[in-house]
């Protein structure tokens, strides 16, 4: 019953899409607006690691898109928000793929934009009551 | 880092947002986890094996 209330006020205060454009910019940041330390945490530890790691193995992140594949290679490393924009800022991970693990590390950066993207949206339905 | 040292690094981050955000509470989360955790590392090694047999 406290739950349902605090789900109830929750819902009746202040901008529905924070949440979603929070979490979308820094990973877990949705969580955390909505008090969901735990859960937020997680999010943003699987998602900042797989990102970071990508950038290790020398990963490509997207500038440009030429192709079908490179729209939706894109289109997943714009699913990291901010990290993208600091990454494309610093010159982080490589123009070009040079060896596999390159190649591993650019796929980390595209499905840690989508995961990062998934959890967004969690954090949305968690926002409208869709989700306890 | 090796091959399927980085496949489990994917399996590990991957199933724990999909635990999160696909169920409501913290058992089924952990649960669900796990489930999607072994799929991952199970099929890389069956499509491992599978491709090794396949190039013989």
């Amino acid at each position: 019953m406290a739950t349902e209330e605090n789900k109830n006020v929750a819902a009746a205060k202040g901008f529905v899409y924070l949440p979603l454009i929070a979490g979308w910019l820094v990973p877990g940041a949705g969580h955390f607006l909505l008090r969901k330390w735990g859960r937020g945490a997680l999010l943003a530890v699987s998602i900042l690691g797989m990102f970071s790691i990508g950038i290790a193995m020398q990963g490509k992140i997207y500038s440009s898109a030429h192709d079908i594949l490179d729209i939706l290679g894109l289109a997943g490393d714009l699913g990291n928000g901010l990290l993208y924009v600091v990454s494309r800022i610093f010159g982080l991970g490589a123009d070009q793929v040079m060896v596999t693990t390159a190649d591993y590390g650019t796929r980390f950066i595209v499905v840690a934009g989508l995961l990062n993207v998934i959890a967004a949206v969690d954090a949305h339905n968690l926002r409208t009551g869709r989700k306890a | 880092m090796t091959h399927f040292g980085a496949v489990l690094l994917f399996a590990l981050f991957a199933s724990v947002v999909f635990g999160v955000t696909q169920r409501d509470t913290p058992r089924r989360m952990i649960r669900y986890g796990l489930y999607c955790f072994a799929l991952f590392a199970g099929a890389a090694i069956v499509l491992s094996w599978l491709m090794f047999l396949i190039a013989r």
